[in-house]
């Protein structure tokens, strides 16, 4: 299972217009990744690794090289085939929790299984377990506003894993939170990942988060400059 | 059904600002409602009102007879035929002979049309009974409008002039017997009523008649030679050009109304878009396809046309039922204006005028909260997340 390859990436290239010049973020970056990996691209800022994360989620196209995401090359892949291969196989966490403010916990963590046509009893079964995961079970009348920091990446964290998705793209998880947080909310992903084997792929320049990863990957100015195994 | 859903969620959620757009378009709708209410209120008074008082249930008019032509009184007249003169005798009809004339109320000239009209007559709702008092003078009755415009209050004596079928003319005094109040100010402005034996004598056209009103529910009218059966249709032509003139204004405040209400949809639209980015990024990260969340906000901004009729029927039932009850009361003077108006209107609201009103708010403001929803389309998932596609 830990070996079958969802992700590999061929020399990626992508740069953004700036002004009258271009900014190269990624340069022919080729990288594997195989189902139930615990792994993290880290890096110093502007190196690249949002941008990375985003093509590998499909929310955004490389200029050059391709990514190929559960054996879809993303080049070829329409607007509308992309959103499905996300609802279906893909979580976001943010750095940001991006929570849906109007509403309350559960709503929020229903709201992949929503899109997904799922039954009102399937949903709510899945919605109930994945909050027990986070240990929010008893959270889920409250809206955003009500909760931590803390309590709302958890509920982000739900909202990824209800879909029980193959991939989870998580983009600095941890810069919004306390080391207890941090610590609290990474050992809950590294127990999800244990138990569903769902790959993780980080986006961070955290130590915390970097002491977790089981692989690191690191970029400087857009190139792969080290690729290690950090626990087998 | 999930767009509805979560459309639902998001715009109870915005709570103030959703409340006051719903406020904002309850309003147009209600005050759209009501406008129309009181034209059609209008109409349908005012039409009631001239068959009681003026048309019955249709008119024969002498084919050399013309309403609208003056000059057309001089020759407009014939002798009653047999057909009509037995629904005349039965009570079914009722002879009208008009001439033009001159009165002298308070030594001042004016231009004036005799009517003459049987006293006894049941067809029309003028107390044209009072006209058989006293027979030693000539009886007439006016209305208030005239009444108002000449100085004249009953009993009193005035002049007129006339000229006979042959062209002499010839004057006498008469006496004022009754003033009644009508709404209809045809049988009103400038106007004397008289027993219509009296006119024929005045006249010497004795046994002849202008136009002749039937009883309202008579379903058939034999065709009578020399004289032309006029329906509602022509008798109302007039009237209804004003209504038509009346429906044409209220559609401007309509318009004005819509377009005020539609404007706070489409800021409230503009700055969501604009405040919820992240929202939208975060939506399209889950899973939605750009055009699933541009729907998703069109069906937002029309949910608060699916609000605002709701909430005009909450507020607004009652307010319109009140109306339609006690009446909208016209402004005073309003019976110098020169067509049927009662001093209230009492509002007729058609479910076809609520139906339509309704559907007309949402699929404008569906339009306008699909104006600015398109641009969800053209942005970036990664720039709405960070907050930067605008």
């Amino acid at each position: 299972m830990e070996n079958s390859e969802i992700i590999s990436v061929h020399d990626l290239t992508k740069r953004f217009p700036m002004g009258l010049s271009e900014f190269t973020a990624l340069r022919g970056i080729n990288l594997e990744f195989s189902r139930g990996e615990f792994s993290g691209v880290v890096g110093p800022s502007g190196s690249g690794k949002t941008t990375l994360l985003n093509i590998i989620g499909l929310l955004d196209n490389p200029t050059d090289g391709d990514a190929i995401i559960l054996g879809n090359p993303s080049r070829s892949l329409s607007v509308r085939e992309a959103a499905m291969i996300r609802r279906k196989h893909m979580g976001f966490i943010f750095q940001t929790y991006n929570l849906l403010p109007v509403y309350t916990v559960f709503e929020n963590v229903e709201f992949p299984l929503l899109l997904l046509s799922m039954s009102t009893g399937e949903r709510k079964k899945a919605v109930l377990e994945a909050l027990a995961w986070v240990g929010l079970s008893d959270k889920e009348k409250s809206k955003p506003a009500q909760l931590s920091g803390g309590e709302c990446q958890r509920v982000a964290i739900a909202r990824a894993m209800v879909k029980r998705p193959d991939i989870v793209l998580a983009d600095e998880p941890t810069a919004n939170l306390d080391a207890d947080n941090s610590h609290h909310i990474l050992q809950t992903m590294e127990k999800l990942n244990k138990e569903l084997h769902t790959t993780f792929i980080f986006a961070t320049h955290d130590e915390k988060v970097i002491s977790y990863l089981r692989r690191k990957i690191t970029l400087v100015d857009g190139k792969v400059s080290h690729d290690e195994v950090l626990k087998p | 059904m999930l767009a509805f859903k979560l459309a639902y969620k998001n715009l109870v959620g915005a709570g103030l600002r959703t409340w006051l757009n719903v406020f904002v378009l309850s309003l147009a709708l209600v005050i759209i409602v009501m406008t129309w209410g009181i034209v059609e209120g209008w109409n349908v008074q005012a039409k009631h009102d001239m068959k009681e008082w003026a048309v019955g249930g249709g008119e024969y008019w002498n084919e050399k007879y013309d309403q609208y032509d003056p000059l057309s009184l001089n020759d407009g007249h014939g002798s009653i035929p047999p057909e009509i003169a037995k629904l005349c005798s039965s009570g079914e009809a009722v002879p009208v002979l008009i001439t033009q004339a001159t009165a002298y109320p308070g030594g001042r000239m004016r231009n004036i049309l005799l009517n003459g009209i049987d006293p006894s007559q049941q067809i029309v709702k003028m107390p044209t009974s009072v006209m058989n008092g006293d027979t030693s003078v000539i009886n007439a009755i006016i209305g208030t409008r005239m009444a108002k415009a000449t100085k004249l209050s009953v009993n009193d004596m005035v002049s007129i002039r006339w000229r006979d079928a042959k062209g002499t003319f010839d004057a006498t005094e008469i006496r004022i017997a009754g003033i009644f109040h009508s709404n209809v100010p045809n049988i009103d402005i400038n106007q004397i009523w008289l027993p219509l034996d009296e006119l024929q004598k005045m006249t010497s056209m004795k046994g002849q008649a202008t136009y002749i009103i039937l009883k309202q529910g008579m379903t058939s009218a034999p065709t009578v030679p020399g004289w032309i059966h006029k329906g509602y249709d022509v008798l109302f032509e007039e009237f209804d050009r004003v209504i038509k003139a009346k429906h044409a204004s209220s559609s401007v405040v309509f318009l004005i109304l819509l377009s005020l209400a539609l404007l706070a949809v489409f800021d409230t639209q503009v700055l969501s878009i604009f405040r919820r980015e992240k929202e939208i990024g975060t939506y399209i990260a889950l899973g939605m396809t750009r055009w699933q969340v541009v729907w998703l906000f069109t069906v937002e901004g029309a949910m608060h046309a699916v609000l605002s009729v709701v909430a005009g029927a909450i507020w607004g039932t009652p307010l319109l039922y009140l109306l339609s009850k006690n009446g909208f009361a016209m402004p005073k003077g309003s019976e110098g204006y020169g067509f049927t108006l009662a001093e209230k209107i009492f509002p007729v609201y058609g479910a076809g005028t609520i139906i339509i009103t309704a559907v007309v708010i949402m699929l404008a403001t569906t339009i306008v909260s699909f104006i600015p929803s398109r641009k969800i389309a053209r942005m970036k998932p990664t720039d709405a997340l960070r907050g930067k596609a605008q």
